[in-house]
C-alpha cells in the first residue's frame, strides 16, 4: 500500500505520496489513514470546475496532474480578469474562496498554460503569481524542468545530465535533446514560452456568448435571483440584437456561497432574443430552485445561437399567431419536457401502430406534418390502445366477425360487424421481424358496433389453421 | 372679453352614448385581434335544431365547455366540435394523459393535424396547467383538457383564461366525477347511440346520443346526432328526444341519407 496525499502536518514529518504505508507508520507510528478514491476525487475536481465557471466560461479539470495532491483546473483568463479588478485581483479572488472551502491551492496566470503551470507549481511567490505579458521566458529560466510536465524519468535523466533548470535547455541543440529525451520535451517548452500553441479541452465548449453578474452580498430571494436574471437577459439579448442573432438554448448558472452549483437550461423552438419571453420560459424552471445559504455570482449563456433578423420591435406590436404558437408551445415544453409536446405525424405503414407517430413539436413543424397516401380516416379509430388487448371472443363461425366478446370485465354483443381487413406484416423492413417474432402476422381487423351503440376496432391474430386457435385483440376504439 | 369655453351637452351628436358604445364594441373587437373573433362569437354545430337549443345561435366561444363521457362517442364528439371550432386556420391544442390519441381517426372528424399538438402530461395539475396557458395565449383556436377531477377553483380559473385568451376550452372528463355546480357555459354528456337509432344510418357513420345537460340561459335539450363528412363536416341530427321519456318510443325524424 502506497501513500497517495498527504496533508500539511504529514508533509512536516516527511511523508511524502508515493511512499509505502509501512514506511511512513515508520516515521509518524500514530499515522491516520483513508483509502483513495479517485473517482470521487476527480468527481469533486469537476466540481470546482464547473465552479470557476464564475470566473470565466472556459474552465478545465487538470488531466495529466498525478494524484490528488497535483490536482489542476484550468481557466483561459482572456477577457475575464478585468470584471475581478485586474488579473492579480482575480487569482487573489479565487485563491481566498478556495481556502474558504478548505482547499490549499495555488495560482498563476501567463501568457501560455505551460507557463501558468510552471509558475502555479514551483513558482518562488508564496501564493499567486502573475506573469507579465511578454515575459514568459525569463520567467521560466529559474523554475525546475519538471515545471514543464515533464514525466519523471526524463525528469532523472535531464537532472543526471545537471540539466535542472528550465533555463539550463533553451540554448542547447534542439536535435540530441529530442533524440535522448524524446519529442514531448521540446514541444512542452515551445509550449510553454508560447512557440507553438497548447490545445486543451474545455470542461465544456465555450458559449458563443456568455454573461456574468456578481453580488457583493449573497442574495437569495427569488424576487432578486428573477431580478439578476433580468439584466442578464438585457445584456445578453442587447449583444444578440447586433449581431443579428436569437438563442435557441440557454444556460443559466447560480453560484452558491458554499461552492456548488445551479443550473437552469432552457430550449426555444425558433431562435429568440425577446427578454420578455425568455425571462417567462426561465420563470417556470426558477421555481423549485434551492439558493442554499445564498447566491453570490450568476452566469447566463447562449449555448445555441442562430441567425435572426433585426426586427423593429417598438412598432410591431401585434405578433403573427404562428410565433405566438411558437411561444406558447416553448413554455409547455421547458416545463413538462420537450418530448411531451407533440404533433401526430402521419408516416406511410400499414401496421396501424406505425401508421401515427408522435413527434417533439419542437423537431416537427407543421410542414414536416405531411399527409400520405392512407386508408379512408373513417376505417380508422379515435383511439389506438398502445398495446392490443387479449379479448375473449365468441365467434360463430372461424372466418366471421365475432358474435360477442369481453374486454376489460365487460361483455359486449355484436350488432354490426364490417371486415375483415387484412393487414399483413410489412416483409420489405428490415425490422418487421422483431415485430413480428410470430411466425404468421397476419392480422383481419374488424370493426364492431355492440348493442349500446359502442364501436370497436378488433383483430385476429393469425389464420386458423388445425391445432392451433388464433388470439384476438382490441386495438382501438371508434367514435 | 373672451368667450367662454362652451362645452358640448349631454345628448349632443359628440357624446352619443349608443356610439361610444358602438365604439368600445368595435375596440374590443379589434384588441381581440384575430379575425375568427370578429363576428363570430358562436360556433355553429351544422344542424339548426342544436343551435337554436343555445342562446348564442351555437357553441360560444371564450369560454369553456364541459362535456361528460368517457368512450369513445365522447371524443369524437370533442373532435368534431373542436374541428368546427378551428374552422380553416386555427390551432388546437390536446391536454391528456396517456398516448392513445390517434392521428389517422381525429383526422376523420376534420382535424388538420398540422394544427393540432398534443401534450402528454404525467398528471391532472399538469393537463389543467397548460389547458389554461392555452387558453391564455389567444394562438389557439381551441384548447382541449382531458381529466378525471377538477377543483371548482381550477374550472373557474380556466373560465377566466378562456374570457382572457379568447380561445375556447372543452373540458372533457367521464360523467361520474361532475360536480353539481360549475362555472362553465355548459354542459354536455355524449353517449354512444344504441343500435336501432344508428340502423337508420349509414353504417360507418357515428351516431352518439347527445344531452345538453345544463346551458346559460337555455334549457336542458336531447338529441341522437350523427357525424356527416358530407357536404360539410357537421353534426346532423337524427332524432329530437327533447320531449320523449326514453329512447325506444322514438321515431327517427328523418332517416339519414335521404334528407332533401
Amino acid at each position: 500500500m502506497r501513500i497517495e496525499a498527504v496533508n500539511r502536518a504529514a508533509e512536516s514529518l516527511g511523508i511524502r505520496p508515493g511512499m509505502p504505508l509501512a514506511m511512513a507508520s515508520a516515521l509518524c507510528p500514530d499515522i491516520k489513514t483513508d483509502d483513495a478514491d479517485p473517482r470521487a476525487d476527480r468527481a469533486a475536481l469537476e466540481r470546482l470546475a464547473d465552479w470557476c465557471g464564475r470566473y470565466a466560461p472556459w474552465t478545465a479539470a487538470d488531466d495529466d496532474a498525478g494524484g490528488p495532491s497535483a490536482a489542476g483546473l484550468w481557466l483561459d483568463a482572456t477577457g475575464s480578469a478585468h470584471l475581478q479588478g485586474g488579473e492579480a485581483a482575480l487569482l487573489a479572488d479565487i485563491l481566498r474562496r478556495l481556502a474558504g472551502f478548505g482547499f490549499a491551492a495555488r495560482a498563476a496566470i501567463a501568457d501560455t498554460p505551460g507557463a501558468a503551470w510552471a509558475v502555479a507549481h514551483f513558482g518562488t511567490q508564496t501564493g499567486s503569481g502573475v506573469v507579465p505579458v511578454g515575459k514568459t521566458l525569463e520567467t521560466l529560466l529559474p523554475l525546475p524542468v519538471a515545471g514543464l510536465r515533464l514525466a519523471p524519468v526524463v525528469i532523472e535523466g535531464l537532472s543526471r545530465m545537471r540539466l535542472r533548470q528550465i533555463g539550463d535547455l533553451v540554448g542547447l541543440p534542439r536535435g540530441p535533446l529530442a533524440v535522448r529525451f524524446g519529442k514531448i520535451l521540446l514541444t512542452r517548452l515551445d509550449q510553454a514560452v508560447g512557440r507553438i500553441d497548447e490545445p486543451i479541452s474545455p470542461r465544456f465548449p465555450p458559449p458563443p456568448l456568455h454573461v456574468r453578474l456578481a453580488f457583493a452580498e449573497p442574495i437569495g430571494r427569488s424576487e432578486d435571483i428573477a431580478a439578476g436574471l433580468e439584466r442578464l437577459l438585457a445584456q445578453i439579448t442587447a449583444s444578440m440584437e447586433t449581431a443579428a442573432q436569437g438563442a435557441r438554448q440557454l444556460s443559466f448558472t447560480l453560484y452558491r456561497v458554499d461552492g456548488s452549483l445551479a443550473r437552469v437550461e432552457i430550449g426555444t423552438s425558433r431562435p429568440s432574443r425577446d427578454k420578455t419571453h425568455l425571462a417567462r420560459l426561465f420563470r417556470e424552471k426558477l421555481d423549485g430552485l434551492d439558493s442554499g445559504f445564498g447566491i453570490e455570482a450568476m452566469t447566463l449563456a447562449a449555448l445555441v445561437l442562430d441567425p435572426l433578423a433585426p426586427t423593429q420591435a417598438d412598432l410591431e406590436t401585434t405578433t403573427p399567431p404562428e410565433a405566438d404558437l411558437a411561444r406558447l408551445l416553448d413554455r409547455l415544453g421547458n416545463r413538462l419536457g420537450e418530448t411531451r409536446v407533440v404533433r401526430l405525424v402521419p408516416t406511410a405503414s400499414h401496421i396501424p401502430e406505425r401508421a401515427s407517430r408522435p413527434v417533439a413539436a419542437a423537431v416537427a413543424s407543421p410542414a414536416r406534418v405531411e399527409p400520405v397516401a392512407a386508408p379512408k380516416a373513417e376505417t380508422r379509430p379515435i383511439r389506438l390502445l398502445p398495446w392490443p388487448e387479449p379479448i375473449d371472443v365468441i365467434a360463430a363461425l372461424p372466418d366471421e366477425p365475432p358474435v360477442a366478446f369481453r374486454w376489460r370485465g365487460d361483455a359486449h354483443r355484436i350488432a354490426h360487424a364490417e371486415g375483415p381487413e387484412r393487414i399483413g406484416a410489412e416483409w420489405w423492413r428490415e425490422d418487421t421481424t422483431a415485430l413480428t417474432a410470430a411466425a404468421d402476422w397476419i392480422r383481419d381487423y374488424f370493426r364492431l358496433a355492440d348493442e349500446t351503440g359502442r364501436r370497436f376496432w378488433v383483430f385476429r391474430n393469425g389464420l386458423y389453421r388445425s391445432g392451433a386457435t388464433p388470439r384476438w385483440f382490441l386495438h382501438g376504439l371508434f367514435a | 372679453m373672451a368667450r367662454p369655453i362652451e362645452f358640448p351637452r349631454r345628448g349632443s351628436r359628440r357624446f352619443e352614448p349608443s356610439s361610444l358604445d358602438g365604439l368600445r364594441e368595435q375596440i374590443r373587437k379589434l384588441e381581440r385581434g384575430s379575425a375568427r373573433a370578429v363576428g363570430l362569437e358562436a360556433m355553429s354545430f351544422g344542424d339548426p335544431d342544436i343551435d337554436a337549443a343555445l342562446p348564442w345561435g351555437g357553441l360560444r366561444r371564450a369560454a369553456i365547455h364541459e362535456i361528460l363521457g368517457s368512450d369513445g362517442a365522447s371524443w369524437g364528439f370533442v373532435a368534431g366540435t373542436a374541428a368546427r371550432l378551428a374552422g380553416d386556420g386555427g390551432a388546437i391544442l390536446w391536454c391528456r394523459r396517456g398516448e392513445e390519441l390517434y392521428g389517422p381517426g381525429l383526422a376523420a372528424f376534420g382535424i388538420d393535424l398540422k394544427r393540432l399538438v398534443v401534450i402528454r402530461t404525467r398528471t391532472a395539475t399538469e393537463t389543467l396547467w397548460a389547458m389554461e396557458e392555452g387558453l391564455r395565449s389567444s394562438s389557439l383556436a381551441v384548447a382541449i383538457g382531458e381529466t378525471f377531477t377538477v377543483p371548482p377553483i381550477a374550472l373557474r380559473r380556466l373560465q377566466l383564461a378562456a374570457e382572457a385568451g379568447g380561445v375556447t376550452g372543452l373540458l372533457l372528463r367521464p360523467t361520474a366525477t361532475a360536480a353539481a355546480t360549475s362555472p362553465a357555459l355548459t354542459r354536455w354528456k355524449i353517449s354512444a347511440a344504441p343500435t336501432m337509432a344508428r340502423a337508420r344510418t349509414a353504417k360507418g357513420t357515428s351516431v352518439w346520443r347527445i344531452d345538453l345537460l345544463r346551458c346559460r340561459g337555455g334549457v336542458p335539450a336531447a338529441w341522437i346526432v350523427e357525424w356527416c363528412n358530407e357536404p360539410t363536416r357537421g353534426f346532423r341530427v337524427v332524432a329530437d328526444l327533447r320531449d320523449r321519456s326514453s329512447l325506444e318510443t322514438v321515431e327517427p325524424r328523418e332517416i339519414g341519407g335521404q334528407r332533401a
